[in-house]
């Protein structure tokens, strides 16, 4: 048995772990919050220069190998800075489905865009009505003579308003909620047709409301083969759930650690709070959960770089303690913080967003809880 | 022992809901149900209305203008205003202030101050908490000296809630012994917030309103006239309003909107075919908070039967805020939770009245988040759970 990690993905820890440590500080991070472009394009090019847009992709594929460990080792690090930068859009999600669906030309054309940096990805795939419901797609692809015509609403596209290829699921057969007939197909985001409504996130990034109108696109834009694109997206968003959860388990311990230190120089009635043994008990709660959610995406990481039937049940078993966890350590650190949790100039509560979302994304705990008892 | 309303009790719930079906603002009510933000002048318009009718000062005696309700009317009123989505009464002026002013002010104070609280024509603001005296209040840090008739305030007081609009100020400062941290140097003192001196700058929440303010007081200065009472009694009436002013604290009646919202929502989301609120485990969380909620709709009724006997709710009210603040927070998490994906837009003007831009998502899940951020601080303000917990410990337990 060994959790030890590899020199290469220790190596790797230490140059993302140096980056938020040196350049994503908290005010910097609001600029790009708050700023027009929704991610620094700079942080993006150094992400190329260092190479870490490669960590998702096989070596076949010209990457670094893409296991699941090093997205692991690169998220939790991302996590502590709660990095904006759509690393998990454009490399994670928009290169697993190329990479997994795609032929030789469209991952000759992509592959090696995203990982020069000048190629931003969107996974057009949720709608109005769907929820967590990945069959449920209502946007029809529609065959003409030279390829195919897309109709539909595409929502909470995350990174959509950045993108320049977009990633969109769409039916090409079948009923509403059938898990057969859906297709993937890769549009220009300024192709006639499509309408982007980009917003702001609740935790700082981006994502878009997608309306395809008419939207006219070549045969070879189909990705994968048709009707058959729901394996490939579950398999895609395995790997982004945990990225995510990897991410919240570096933004959990942050989180902890900060209460831990405020509560340490916070004087009332004429003690350090962190004197107070109720709130020593909640941050030995705080800890313990994190451990926890450490342990269990270390567990789904190998589950998914084994491959096989057990990944989808340890990813909804990640998923429920990570979120669980979050929720608890999010909430507990606002609290014991005090007034100052609830504002906006503080860090702690920006973590507490992102930990929030995170919960939300690719299916929240209930979703999980009864996937994992299913399974 | 009897719950049931009587006839009077039905005809005045009739009274009630035919009153504010003709005098809710139509654009106020429009606000409610889009759970768009309130303006100030939203708040004004609504409390002169209700001063018109009488009605703005719930709990006021009514020798000073309060209704003379009973506890089984209050009742009535606040769910019948938490059905239609009628604003609360803004509480630091008609709630807070004005009880320690009928009660501890001069005859003067309370012939120039109350009217134009209970008419809503001057607002109010609380001046308590400090950047380091939270629930540690008594050790609170802003001066005033005195000089001739006047007192010369300095210091810093936050979490000013909707400072930003006010006219006037209470606060509470040290007026003797300012390194003494006991609390009989602490004094009650109402300022003009146009006196020369002070600043008031905004803090941001997480949901990036502006909710509360810091005031910064320099070289302010305060006539004597304006201390209410006793010097070095301040102490005293701020606890004494605290512990009879926390009737409503449990928000009983806006929780159980804010469930039967919940439920309706379920009902209309559709999870793998069938509404979410048929999936038995979402039904549970349902069932579970409701029946927490009904418990402590009738812990709530019984302190206002107390009350309404003559017996201060004393710590008791603790567990108001406590399971409250809990069990909205909890309602909040479920909104989110029926949201799904919709949780996720941040579209802050959306939630302002006149917004013409494209919506995005459904009114009601573009608010869960900001709305759960936004109310983490329910649990903090007002005495936090915790300063509750250490009241149960100390006045109750007797640990």
């Amino acid at each position: 048995m060994d959790f030890s990690l590899s020199e290469e993905q220790q190596m790797l820890q230490d140059s993302v772990a140096k980056f938020v440590h040196n350049d994503y500080d908290f005010e910097s991070r609001m600029k790009v919050v708050k700023g027009d472009d929704g991610y620094s394009k700079d942080h993006w090019k150094l992400f190329a220069e260092l190479g870490w847009l490669m960590v998702p992709f096989k070596e076949d594929d010209g990457g670094l190998g893409g296991s699941a460990a090093d997205l692991m080792v690169v998220m939790e690090e991302f996590g502590k800075g709660i990095v904006i930068e759509p690393f998990l859009t454009t490399a994670v999600i928009g290169g697993g489905l190329v990479a997994g669906a795609g032929n030789d030309v469209q991952k000759g054309e992509l592959i090696a865009g995203i990982m020069d940096g000048s190629q931003q990805m969107a996974f057009a795939y949720v709608e109005p009505q769907s929820r967590y419901d990945l069959s449920d797609v209502t946007t029809q692809a529609e065959k003409t003579d030279s390829g195919y015509r897309l109709n539909g609403h595409k929502a909470v596209v995350l990174n959509g308003g950045i993108a320049n290829t977009l990633i969109v699921s769409a039916r090409t057969s079948g009923a509403q909620t059938d898990a057969e007939g859906i297709s993937l197909f890769l549009v220009d985001a300024d192709a006639a047709g499509v309408d982007v409504q980009s917003y702001r996130t609740q935790d700082g990034a981006r994502a878009a409301e997608v309306k395809l109108n008419n939207v006219e696109v070549s045969a070879a834009n189909l990705l994968g083969a048709e009707g058959q694109a729901l394996p490939v997206i579950e398999s895609v968003l395995h790997r982004a759930t945990l990225a995510i959860c990897a991410e919240a388990v570096g933004a959990m311990e942050v989180a902890y650690q900060k209460t831990v230190e405020y509560t340490k120089t916070r004087v009332q009635f004429g003690v350090p709070i962190a004197k107070f043994q109720a709130l020593q008990h909640r941050m030995a709660d705080m800890f313990v959960e994190h451990q926890q959610a450490k342990s269990i995406v270390l567990m789904a990481a190998m589950k998914l770089d084994q491959g096989g039937e057990g990944a989808a049940k340890a990813v909804s078993a990640m998923k429920v303690c990570v979120g669980k966890a979050a929720r608890a350590i999010g909430q507990e650190a606002v609290q014991i913080h005090g007034g100052i949790g609830v504002t906006d100039e503080l860090d702690v509560g920006h973590y507490f967003k992102r930990l929030t979302m995170i919960e939300l994304l690719f299916g929240n705990s209930a979703y999980h809880t009864q996937n994992f008892a299913q399974l | 022992m009897n719950v049931e309303f009587s006839s009077e009790e039905l005809a005045f719930q009739e009274e009630v809901r035919k009153f504010l079906k003709e005098k809710l603002p139509a654009k106020i009510s429009e606000k409610s149900k889009n759970e768009l933000h309130f303006t100030k002048e939203d708040f004004v318009q609504w409390q002169q209305i209700l001063a018109e009718q009488g009605w703005a000062a719930v709990n006021w005696p009514v020798e000073y203008g309060g209704t003379g309700w009973t506890p089984t009317q209050k009742y009535i009123w606040s769910n019948e205003c938490a059905k239609v989505g009628a604003p609360g009464v803004i509480p630091f002026g008609m709630s807070m202030v004005a009880p320690v002013i009928y009660s501890f002010g001069s005859e003067e104070q309370k012939q120039r101050f109350l009217p134009d609280i209970l008419g809503s024509k001057v607002w109010w603001c609380q001046g308590y908490s400090e950047p380091n005296a939270g629930s540690d209040l008594a050790s609170l840090k802003t001066t005033a000296v005195r000089e001739g008739d006047e007192y010369v305030v300095n210091g810093t007081k936050t979490w000013t809630t909707l400072g930003q609009h006010a006219d006037w100020i209470f606060c509470l400062v040290r007026t003797a012994g300012s390194d003494a941290k006991n609390q009989e140097a602490i004094s009650f003192l109402l300022i003009d917030m146009k006196t020369p001196g002070i600043n008031v700058s905004p803090i941001y929440l997480l949901d990036e309103t502006r909710e509360v303010n810091e005031i910064h007081f320099d070289n302010v200065r305060v006539p004597v006239a304006n201390l209410i009472g006793e010097e070095g009694k301040g102490w005293t009436y701020a606890k004494v309003l605290l512990t009879h002013e926390r009737t409503g604290i449990a928000g009983v009646a806006k929780s159980k909107e804010n469930l039967a919202q919940v439920k309706t929502l379920a009902s209309e989301t559709s999870h793998f075919g069938q509404p979410l609120m048929q999936d038995p485990a979402f039904a549970q969380k349902i069932a579970a908070l409701e029946i927490d909620l009904l418990a402590l709709e009738y812990t709530d009724l019984r302190t206002l039967a107390a009350v309404s006997t003559g017996k201060a709710p004393g710590p008791e009210s603790s567990i108001l805020k406590i399971k409250g603040t809990e069990i909205a927070q909890q309602i909040d998490e479920l909104k989110m939770e029926i949201a799904g994906y919709y949780a996720i837009p941040f579209v802050k003007d959306q939630f302002e009245y006149g917004f013409e831009g494209p919506m995005v998502g459904p009114g009601a899940a573009a608010n869960s988040a900001p709305s759960y951020f936004n109310h983490r601080k329910t649990t903090i303000y007002g005495g936090s759970n915790e300063v509750q917990k250490n009241i149960i410990c100390k006045a109750v337990l007797g640990l």
